[in-house]
């Protein structure tokens, strides 16, 4: 077996994850791409628990299974996160969100609140 | 080239492929079908590689359950059926930057790898993991279960603005603010994290 083709395989992987999380605009097609560099880390370890004879037996293996939690947890509250988003602003669009509110935090609704007023 | 190298080949080829259409693909829906094929074709390769017990965990949660909670995600967001043109923004840095982390990454390892050979370990089974994670990996496998669980937690209190929230009880849901038409979208987010789990 080769190590070259999968660890070239994961390196490709994590490139275009990261080109998906800064080019895409939409936060659930962000969100997928953060899962192809999580994917890729995981390739990575999968690969290296073949090539690297550790101390203990398959730990890139183990942390792989780590990786895959926490991976879930991520997707969890991200998504979370987003459906808050689209439920205050309408909108799923990263670009489209103020990095500085410049309101102070009331409760964190109220904006939202005022503008869908305004709008009907 | 033996067996093995051809199968990492062909199914390393199918997963850049796919990835590829996930963050170059248009259609919303598309793309979570794309990250499908992508997903299990690096099940596949785990196979290959030795690691049956993750390879199946990866089919189980992701195919199963990462996949299916984002297509949700792109239902609920009402996200359009077809083509939509606002999905990207322009970018020469995004292509720039990923593509640099891709090929630097890639020069790095074939750098380091060359075209050597390995012999492939023992398969990691359920039963060899398991002895791992329950001897050597206990406390990272107890953490884990926190902290699975404090996001279990931070999701259902991030998804109900009326829990934790100060004043009359009633308040979060007289004024909550749902996109733009009837109440049937804020219902259903309302209503997902009891069945997220």
């Amino acid at each position: 077996m080769r190590p070259v083709i999968p660890y070239v395989t994961a390196a490709l992987l994590f490139g275009l994850g990261v080109y998906g999380v800064l080019r895409r605009r939409n936060a659930v097609l962000v969100l997928m791409s953060v899962e192809l560099m999580l994917n890729a880390v995981n390739l990575i370890l999968v690969t290296a628990d073949t090539t690297a004879r550790a101390v203990l037996p398959h730990s890139g293996q183990v942390f792989a299974l780590f990786v895959i939690v926490l991976a879930a947890a991520e997707i969890g509250v991200g998504l979370a996160i987003v459906l808050q988003l689209y439920r205050l602003r309408a909108t799923v669009a990263v670009d489209d969100v103020p990095l500085t509110e410049p309101s102070p935090p009331v409760g964190g609704r109220e904006p939202a609140v005022l503008d869908s007023e305004a709008g009907r | 080239m033996t067996g093995a190298d051809v199968l990492l080949l062909a199914l390393g080829a199918v997963a850049v492929g796919a990835g590829v259409l996930v963050v170059t693909t248009k259609h919303l829906v598309r793309a979570g079908l794309y990250l499908v094929v992508c997903l299990g074709a690096l099940a596949g390769d785990f196979l290959v590689l030795s690691a049956e017990l993750v390879a199946w965990v990866q089919v189980l949660i992701y195919v199963g359950a990462v996949v299916v909670l984002l297509l949700f995600a792109v239902m609920l967001t009402r996200a359009p059926i077809g083509a939509s043109d606002d999905l990207d923004r322009p970018g020469w840095p995004a292509a720039l930057i990923g593509g640099g982390a891709g090929l630097g990454l890639t020069v790095l390892l074939v750098d380091a790898y060359r075209w050597s050979t390995v012999t492939l370990p023992p398969a990691g089974t359920a039963e060899r993991l398991g002895e791992q994670i329950f001897q050597s990996w206990v406390l990272p496998f107890e953490v884990l279960s926190v902290l699975l669980l404090s996001a279990l937690v931070g999701a259902i209190v991030l998804s109900r603005p009326d829990i934790g929230r100060a004043g009359p009880p009633g308040d979060g849901r007289a004024g909550r603010a749902g996109p733009p038409g009837d109440g049937r979208a804020a219902d259903l987010v309302d209503s997902e994290p009891g069945g997220r789990r």
